[in-house]
């Protein structure tokens, strides 16, 4: 049994983003670029079900820019077997992804997908459910824990309020949440081996995909600044300020 | 043109959510109709129309409908889509899990988590962790969006008196089945709609210390407790508490910070709080950036001097 694992090269979690002076996007030149954190738990935890002999194939696959081979070589590193990047300079928004990703998977027929469950870039949270969606299949959102026996996947998840467990016929759909596992560290000599798995490249044309962006940015600008704080030096003196200044008590 | 909200409730009552969806949902213009899909749900419905500017409940009954499986919900939604240029869910792990796969059916994008309905067509969203805010167009034809309940006031609950629909309910896809659910216990009120919220961090140490330090503040504020990932993630505090970019997005008149450094994925949760207090030890934290009130010193002994003298 396969699984396909879709992965974003986005900006590394720990840069502050600046925004545009001229308002058109935010400035992301020369800023240190990563895997999107929850694609990272979804390739750790489709090489931990082929490692438990659940899965056979683990197929990593990235859609954007030249430079997302580097995403895959990350995801090889930790165990994926191969990796497709549909190269495309264009700008793609969750619903064109979802698209490409149903081509590869028409063509892959793996039995599972394991998303992220948003991309700390656009944090939009759909990718998955849309690729289910195309395809038919079940889905389980933010997964905190996942088991595949027997045809169908047992997906523990994340929802307001505690947890729930759903129960999906394969093939299906798991997006990932973040205490779903720990990715581990890639060491040296799997970056080293990364390097020689195989890395097709297809283009969004040949898969017969259009797309074009639904959704047209218009203005991309600094959220509202708050007030300089003021230090308080003891807890008698915020309880004051709280009381007669924020009036907040 | 009108708008369809779908209702997010237990089958007895509408959960706070859906009020701030249907005031998004007014701003789009046009009609405001809610949809609520569930089992033995006539008393959520009775609830809906209640609520103040809803022209129309549809209620669909049905036992496949009874947990809000996605790929059941979704099918109600998408038989009821056609006469509708906007529908909306509220920002929430459900709202989240079935508004795009609506989308997808209609070949349509979704708009994440908005925060202000600019006109029918345009709005705004945060991106980067609420680093950047983003106005956007869409040129489908119809808009599926999630609405971030923190950007939009709360529908009042009652004084409305919509008509109540029964509307045929889609048959079981059978592609999933619900196996259990297991709900924190809290008697605090719920963090999302919490006035003021008390959130701990690493600095707690141990989740007996969390308990026993902030609980009482909480309690004499009447406050929700709240974690960072790394209360978290360490075990402190269960995962429904985490504020942030990837847990609940909040926006009280108060929140107070204790022993939390305020990573950006924190801030991105709770900077539109309306007052912020941070207490730690170290005068470096990123938190102190945000805090209207920051309080340089030990929280265990800080916070029952601060709940003394409340």
């Amino acid at each position: 049994m396969k699984a396909l694992v879709p992965v974003k090269r986005v900006v590394d979690y720990n840069v502050k983003v600046r925004v545009k002076s001229d308002g058109t996007g935010v400035d992301i030149a020369n800023v240190k670029m990563s895997m999107n954190p929850f694609d990272e738990i979804a390739v750790e935890e489709a090489v931990r079900l082929k490692e438990k002999g659940a899965l056979s194939e683990v197929v990593a696959v990235s859609c954007g820019v030249a430079q997302c081979q580097e995403t895959l070589r990350t995801a090889m590193a930790i165990g994926a077997d191969r990796g497709i990047l549909v190269e495309t300079d264009a700008e793609l928004q969750p619903l064109a992804v979802a698209k490409l990703l149903k081509a590869l998977v028409d063509k892959e027929a793996p039995q599972l997908v394991i998303l992220g469950k948003q991309a700390i870039d656009d944090d939009c949270n759909q990718t998955g459910q849309m690729l289910a969606a195309l395809l038919d299949w079940p889905q389980a959102t933010f997964a905190s824990k996942v088991e595949v026996a027997d045809g169908f996947a047992t997906v523990t998840r994340e929802v307001d309020g505690g947890l729930e467990t759903v129960k999906l016929r394969l093939p299906a759909i798991v997006t990932t949440d973040l205490r779903l596992n720990e990715p581990r560290y890639v060491t040296l000599p799997n970056i080293m081996k990364a390097k020689k798995k195989p890395l097709e490249n297809v283009k969004p044309d040949a898969l017969g995909v259009d797309v074009a962006p639904r959704v047209r940015t218009l203005k991309v600008s600094e959220p509202a600044k708050r007030g300089a704080g003021v230090k308080v030096p003891d807890v008698a003196t915020l309880v004051d300020k709280l009381k007669n200044e924020a009036k907040v008590l | 043109m009108s708008a369809l909200v779908i209702a997010e409730h237990d089958n007895r009552s509408i959960k706070g959510a859906t009020l701030n969806a249907v005031t998004a949902a007014a701003a789009c213009g046009g009609e405001v109709h809610v949809l609520v899909a569930g089992a033995n749900a006539a008393g959520a419905a009775e609830a809906a129309s209640r609520i103040a500017g809803v022209a129309k409940v549809l209620h669909a009954d049905s036992p496949a409908l009874a947990e809000g499986l996605a790929e059941n919900l979704a099918a109600q939604v998408l038989a009821l889509a056609p006469g509708y240029s906007h529908l909306l869910f509220p920002s929430t792990a459900s709202g989240k899990n079935v508004a795009p796969r609506v989308a997808a059916r209609l070949d349509v994008a979704q708009l994440s988590d908005i925060t202000r309905v600019v006109s029918a067509d345009t709005f705004e969203r945060p991106i980067y962790a609420g680093n950047a805010i983003a106005t956007v167009q869409s040129s489908d034809a119809v808009k599926v969006i999630t609405v971030r309940t923190t950007g939009f006031d709360a529908a009042p609950a009652s004084g409305g008196s919509a008509a109540i629909e029964s509307v045929a309910a889609v048959a079981d896809a059978g592609l999933s089945s619900f196996v259990g659910r297991e709900v924190t216990k809290s008697d605090r009120p719920e963090l999302t709609a919490a006035k003021v919220i008390v959130s701990g961090g690493r600095a707690l140490g141990s989740s007996e210390k969390f308990g026993e330090v902030l609980t009482p503040l909480a309690e004499k504020l009447g406050a929700a407790l709240g974690a960072s990932r790394a209360a978290v993630d360490a075990g402190y505090a269960p995962n429904d508490w985490q504020v942030g970019q990837t847990g609940k997005i909040v926006a009280p008149q108060l929140y107070v910070a204790c022993g939390i450094s305020g990573a950006i994925q924190h801030l991105a949760g709770m900077k539109d709080s309306k007052v912020i207090v941070a207490i730690n030890k170290d005068p470096e934290a990123p938190i102190f950036g945000v805090a209207d009130y920051a309080l340089e010193a030990d929280l265990f002994q800080a916070v029952p001097e601060l709940i003394e003298r409340l």
